[in-house]
């Protein structure tokens, strides 16, 4: 394997592809999003319970590459017990991490396990994918003042 | 040499191997090296790669007769606008058909098939009718037809397939109604590599008065055509799919159905004359090509079927289909791996998932090895939701690739695995 694909595809990523944590609907989730990438037809859903101000469950659903799933994966558990703004804090980071040009990761200490991610930046094409559910997630806290009916 | 005496030697005489190395030479593109790999490109549903003859008429045009077309008097237009025309013969020939001016030039077969929904379908389309395709149509030949459809409360029906990805001709007779008002069809399905039983279809349709369109895009490079004998009304096909530059096509008609055609587009060329009261339009093909056309492209594309015949599709055709064959056998010895399509008749395209790994997964460590294929839907989302997958891994081998480039694909494959199964 080619360092930049053992860069990319970390033991941490491939673990939470093939066994994701929090891989579910959420019944009655007072918080809800579906993100979908038209260029390769990924589709997630992520629910949210909150309990005041602060993420009290959230689960997601979807099919999509290994980044994908591995992303929503680890962000559900990044996001668990964190406040809305401390959230939406750590999708700014994580954009950060997988976008920005500097040729040497640098680990960002408040991204703990989401750090593994900071190869993607290799990847321009790639991006997208890892932060899907993020945009998802962000998308269903956006009306988080008042929660989305369940239709 | 006489006849006889050539008849007598090359009865026995083998037919001569295709000399593969020779005409990879003539790409410049496919010299270079992808992250350390000589390149290996198995993306040519995509796009195609151009030989240096196209290169050269495209850049020949820019640096000696860069003129407008059908305008000026001068000697760069008077050269630029017998090559314009002189590609349009060119494209008539390729395709076999009767007349020249039969040659509509767009900018792909999209644009193709967008100008007979707006132009042909649009205007005789009623509340209730139909538009009968087949289920394995690339968008294109799905969203134009449901555009129009929309417009008028007329909707498409659709031609199932089977597992393997094959149309049966007795269905698609069965759901010809007096509603349908044409039948649109790919020739060669650009997410299976199926080669559709088109001449049967045709005939179908006629038996019933109904016209046909055919979408060649994926045929054009790999078979050989004649659209006079296929007797279909409209056949579309781009000109960056066989070896030509991009944003240039062709919309082949059959003369006396665009003559009763309206215009697609206003502007400059399409026009006999023009008063601020009455436009007078022009005949076809002009009718149909409003605006300074892409004359490099023509002539580019004109240099790519020079190209391309000077080969012979006859030699492509069962080159590519042993290559294929080929690829097909040692991609169903890569464990996890299924096929995606599995038709008899089949053209260039090897579609297929793995098991447990996602199709971008597999695109980007095939990349890192300089292999490039196309991983998604392929602008056909209904054929992946028919075979249950929402995207595929897509080889498609052209005449200028090699048993080790797929020994190469194969060898990628195998890098998949091992970091996917640990």
């Amino acid at each position: 394997m080619t360092s930049d694909l053992r860069e990319l595809y970390q033991e941490v990523i491939l673990d939470h592809n093939r066994t994701p944590s929090n891989f579910r609907a959420l019944e009655g989730a007072a918080y809800r999003a579906e993100g979908y990438n038209p260029l390769c037809g990924d589709k997630i859903q992520v629910f949210l319970q909150l309990d005041g101000d602060r993420v009290e469950e959230v689960t997601f659903q979807g099919a999509g590459c290994a980044i994908s799933q591995a992303s929503a994966s680890l962000m559900t558990e990044a996001v668990l017990g964190k406040t809305v703004s401390e959230a939406r804090l750590l999708f700014e980071q994580f954009q950060e991490l997988v976008t920005s040009e500097t040729q040497t990761p640098d680990t960002d200490e408040g991204l703990g396990k989401l750090n593994v991610f900071a190869g993607v930046r290799e990847y321009p094409m790639r991006v997208k994918c890892a932060t899907l559910a993020w945009h998802t997630l962000k998308a269903a806290l956006k009306d988080s003042a008042e929660p989305v009916s369940t239709e | 040499m006489s006849a006889v005496k050539n008849d007598a030697s090359s009865s026995a005489a083998p037919i001569p191997p295709f000399d593969v190395a020779r005409w990879r030479r003539d790409f410049p593109a496919l010299e270079q090296r992808v992250h350390g790999h000589p390149l290996v490109y198995l993306d040519n549903a995509a796009t195609t790669q151009k030989p240096q003859a196209v290169i050269d008429a495209v850049v020949r045009y820019y640096r000696e007769d860069c003129s407008n077309v059908h305008r000026g008097v001068h000697q760069l237009s008077q050269r630029s606008t017998l090559a314009f025309e002189a590609a349009r013969e060119r494209v008539r020939a390729f395709l076999g058909a009767h007349h020249t001016e039969e040659v509509i030039f767009v900018r792909g077969a999209t644009e193709g098939i967008n100008l007979v929904a707006r132009s042909f379908l649009g205007p005789r389309l009623q509340e209730g009718d139909e538009v009968l395709v087949t289920a394995m149509e690339h968008h294109a030949n799905i969203v134009p037809w449901q555009l129009v459809c929309e417009e008028k409360g007329a909707q498409l029906a659709v031609i199932p397939m089977n597992d393997r990805g094959e149309i049966s001709l007795d269905e698609a007779e069965a759901l010809i109604s007096p509603r349908t008002k044409l039948v649109a069809a790919v020739h060669v399905s650009n997410a299976l590599g199926t080669i559709n039983p088109v001449k049967g279809l045709v005939d179908a349709a006629h038996q019933r008065g109904i016209p046909v369109l055919l979408d060649g895009a994926q045929a054009a490079p790999h078979l050989e055509l004649d659209v006079a004998a296929l007797d279909c009304e409209f056949y579309v096909f781009s000109g960056h799919k066989v070896f030509g530059p991009t944003g240039i096509g062709v919309l082949y008609g059959k003369r006396e159905l665009l003559e009763a055609m309206p215009p697609y587009q206003g502007g400059g060329d399409m026009i006999r004359s023009v008063s601020f009261e009455k436009t007078e339009f022009n005949v076809p093909p002009h009718r149909f090509e409003a605006g300074t056309p892409n004359i490099a492209g023509t002539i580019g594309l004109a240099a790519a079927l020079d190209y391309l015949s000077g080969i012979g599709l006859g030699a492509v055709a069962a080159y590519e289909s042993e290559l294929l064959h080929y690829a097909t056998e040692q991609l169903l010895g890569v464990p996890g791996v299924r096929l995606i399509g599995t038709a008899k008749e089949k053209a260039s395209v090897a579609s297929f998932v793995i098991e447990g790994v996602h199709a971008h997964d597999v695109g980007t460590i095939l990349d890192q090895q300089g292999i490039a294929v196309r991983v998604g839907h392929h602008c056909a989302q209904p054929v992946m939701d028919r075979f249950g997958v929402t995207s595929t891994v897509r080889a498609s081998v052209s005449f200028y690739n090699t048993h080790d480039e797929i020994d190469a694909l194969i060898g990628g494959l195998e890098e998949v695995l091992e970091i996917f199964r640990p």
